[in-house]
């Protein structure tokens, strides 16, 4: 009741006008950043802070949290029509959106992705509003070893990745490890395969290695045969661009496991929404009749794990808010802005500070409500991308690359990586090497590392610490019986085999 | 030996992916394998390394003893067009390195034009309307809507 009451407190604060405009203006923001590859929140929020000094506070973080869970909403849009990732969390929903993009279905596909973000983002607040101390206290138990288990979960889910071979698969993951290895070590400050250029002594750039591998390798394949003018496919008429109920049936469980992976990796600092969308893909197609259809464009795959990068904003802010612990980039810099504004996020804040944590939780349902109502109607406009004809469509999706890549960092080198990251991504795809193991590898490497080393370091190069802390030895527990899974299927099919041959 | 294989392609890519973890392997014991604080910087690199080596050996034997009628054949991997897609990242490798000179809005009129004309065979003045019209877009809302900052020539865009 305590927190119901406290909602209606928040609600009479998030719906005065003043704030109700600056959260449409966070979410649009948010949106907008979240389309154009690159373009990240954390650098739109870090722009936008000096402009906040001046507002109200509640307003003020109203506004910034907009544009936090908006980019969220965004981001899929390109990893569907273009296959282009803006951000890390997105990788996974180029698996299955862009094919079914390539099938005529991208409204269905974004669709799906707006609806799944709505769900999952109200689930996150939910979780966000009910649990947020003792969740808070629960991450708080996660040390190295623990980090270090998820990590190796979230590898795990390569098995999920994996086309016809499991070995190219690892090859791949492996590939991507090293690439994370790539640059200064954080220990010890000795640079690592620098190859003397000191551009990559801050390491390999994500943006340019996902865009290069999946935007300009896809472009690179299409390449090979002339178009003849050809557009893909899109079916005319509103209704024709959206999710049927059939669609929304199939996708019952991708909503509620998106929604809870999301919220609860979320919440855990430094995990981070890629691990959640890959983490919601894979038990996706674990659990899915038709596993062998993933990767084919099926609209699972796309809610799934853009349920997961929805419902992290609202865990990632759980940590935040309640300890004081950024859990990535962009909570780091709204910690800033809410230090910068005179308060001390911590255990204290919700009772010192009812407004402010209680507005934004009422903000974030209705800035929530605003997404999907501005996402739908959008769809048939973001679709129509895929109207023009393919010879023009290609230099468009090659512009927009180097134009993302290229604004991270105001870096040539950068969009040199870019190009070179697609022709390995061409590479791949000629020699069937899943590019999304890759990328996985690419992603998590780097935390990986740093907990494996973290977790030697206190136990003095003891690797018993890995399994002696039942938390971390129930997640190598599952990442074990995950990679033993192929093995199984593959020991099960020889036996039945082997019994077909002798009968 | 190479003749005997069925899957040549992945024959050559394992081959390469062994060399390139031999690599890995090597340069990451060169470095410091445990530090005063722990594993040092050569740790994980070994380990990536030997992962690869130790991977890449597998393909290569799953690629010498393939039947004939299992695994990935030579004809799977279709290099017919490759030629083409080579041409398209080189022209647009060319426009990254002219941007540094003429701009990014001009490399890109020149790259459409070059992906319309040369590659899809179509004619020259609607090559060129496209480029112009798709870097005039990315122009407005990415340099004047949004503020970020392109390679600019020396007529300032």
């Amino acid at each position: 009741m305590d927190a119901l009451g406290n909602l209606l407190v928040g609600f009479s604060v998030a719906l005065v006008p003043i704030n109700l405009f600056w959260c449409f203006v966070g979410v649009v923001l948010g949106t907008v950043v979240g389309v154009l590859p690159g373009l990240g929140p954390a650098a739109t929020i870090a722009m936008l802070l000096p402009l906040t000094l001046k507002m109200d506070h509640t307003t003020a973080i109203i506004a910034l949290a907009g544009i936090f869970y908006g980019a969220r909403y965004g981001g899929s849009t390109t990893s569907i029509l273009l296959n282009m990732p803006g951000e890390s969390s997105s990788v996974a929903t180029c698996l299955d959106g862009y094919q079914m993009a390539r099938k005529g279905r991208a409204g269905a596909a974004l669709g799906i992705s707006a609806i799944a973000s709505f769900i999952a983002g109200t689930v996150g607040v939910l979780g966000l509003m009910l649990i947020s101390p003792p969740l808070a206290r629960f991450a708080l138990r996660f040390a190295p070893p623990e980090y270090f288990a998820l990590m190796v979960l979230g590898l795990a889910m390569v098995v999920f990745l994996a086309g016809d071979s499991m070995v190219k698969a690892l090859l791949a993951l492996l590939v991507g490890l090293w690439l994370a290895t790539i640059g200064t070590d954080l220990f010890t400050a000795e640079s690592r395969f620098t190859f003397g250029q000191a551009k990559l002594l801050g390491g390999v750039d994500f943006i340019a290695a996902t865009v290069g591998i999946f935007a300009v390798g896809e472009v690179l394949v299409n390449l090979e045969s002339r178009s003849g003018g050809e557009m893909l496919k899109l079916p005319r008429g509103f209704k024709n661009l959206l999710p049927t109920l059939q669609d929304l049936k199939d996708c019952r469980f991708a909503f509620v496991n998106g929604s809870l992976i999301g919220f609860f990796v979320g919440a855990l600092p430094g995990a981070g929404a890629t691990v959640a969308s890959f983490l919601s893909y894979g038990l996706e197609k674990a659990v899915s009749r038709h596993p062998e259809k993933f990767g084919t464009g099926v609209i699972e795959g796309v809610a799934a794990p853009e349920g997961a990068n929805n419902a992290d904003a609202g865990g990632a802010l759980v940590p935040l808010l309640t300890l004081g612990i950024p859990g990535g980039n962009t909570t780091a810099i709204l910690l800033g802005g809410l230090i910068l504004w005179g308060y001390k996020p911590g255990p204290l804040l919700i009772q010192e500070h009812p407004e402010l944590f209680w507005g934004l939780v009422a903000s974030m349902y209705v800035g929530n409500v605003m997404l999907l109502v501005l996402n739908l109607p959008l769809v048939p406009l973001f679709a129509q991308i895929l109207r023009l004809p393919t010879y023009v469509l290609h230099p468009f999706i090659i512009g927009i690359s180097v134009v993302g890549v290229y604004s991270v960092n105001n870096s040539l080198f950068d969009v040199w990586m870019m190009a070179l990251f697609g022709l390995l991504g061409y590479l791949m795809r000629k020699l069937d090497f899943p590019a999304s193991a890759l990328i996985l590898g690419l992603v998590l490497g780097d935390v990986l590392e740093r907990a494996l080393r973290q977790s030697l370091m206190m136990s003095q190069g003891d690797l018993a610490i890995l399994i002696n802390r039942p938390i971390s030895a129930t997640l190598l527990s599952i990442a074990g019986v995950l990679l033993c899974l192929p093995a199984i299927r593959w020991v099960r099919a020889w036996r039945v085999e082997a019994v077909e041959r002798e009968g | 030996m190479v003749q005997g294989i069925r899957d040549k392609t992945g024959f050559v890519a394992a081959l390469c992916l062994a060399a390139f973890g031999s690599y890995v392997t090597s340069t990451g014991s060169k470095l410091a394998y445990v530090s005063d604080v722990g594993p040092g910087p050569g740790f994980f690199p070994f380990w990536i390394g030997i992962g690869m080596l130790l991977f890449s050996c597998y393909q290569i034997i799953l690629c010498v003893l393939a039947p004939g009628d299992k695994g990935p054949s030579a004809e799977q991997t279709n290099w017919h067009g490759s030629s083409r897609a080579l041409a398209g990242w080189l022209a647009m490798a060319a426009s990254i390195f002219l941007y540094r000179w003429i701009g990014f809005a001009a490399g890109f009129v020149l790259l459409t034009c070059v992906f319309i004309v040369g590659l899809e065979r179509r004619p020259i003045l609607p090559a060129l309307a496209i480029g112009v019209a798709l870097a005039l877009t990315f122009h407005l809302l990415f340099v004047v809507a949004l503020g970020v900052s392109l390679p600019a020539g020396p007529w300032g865009f």
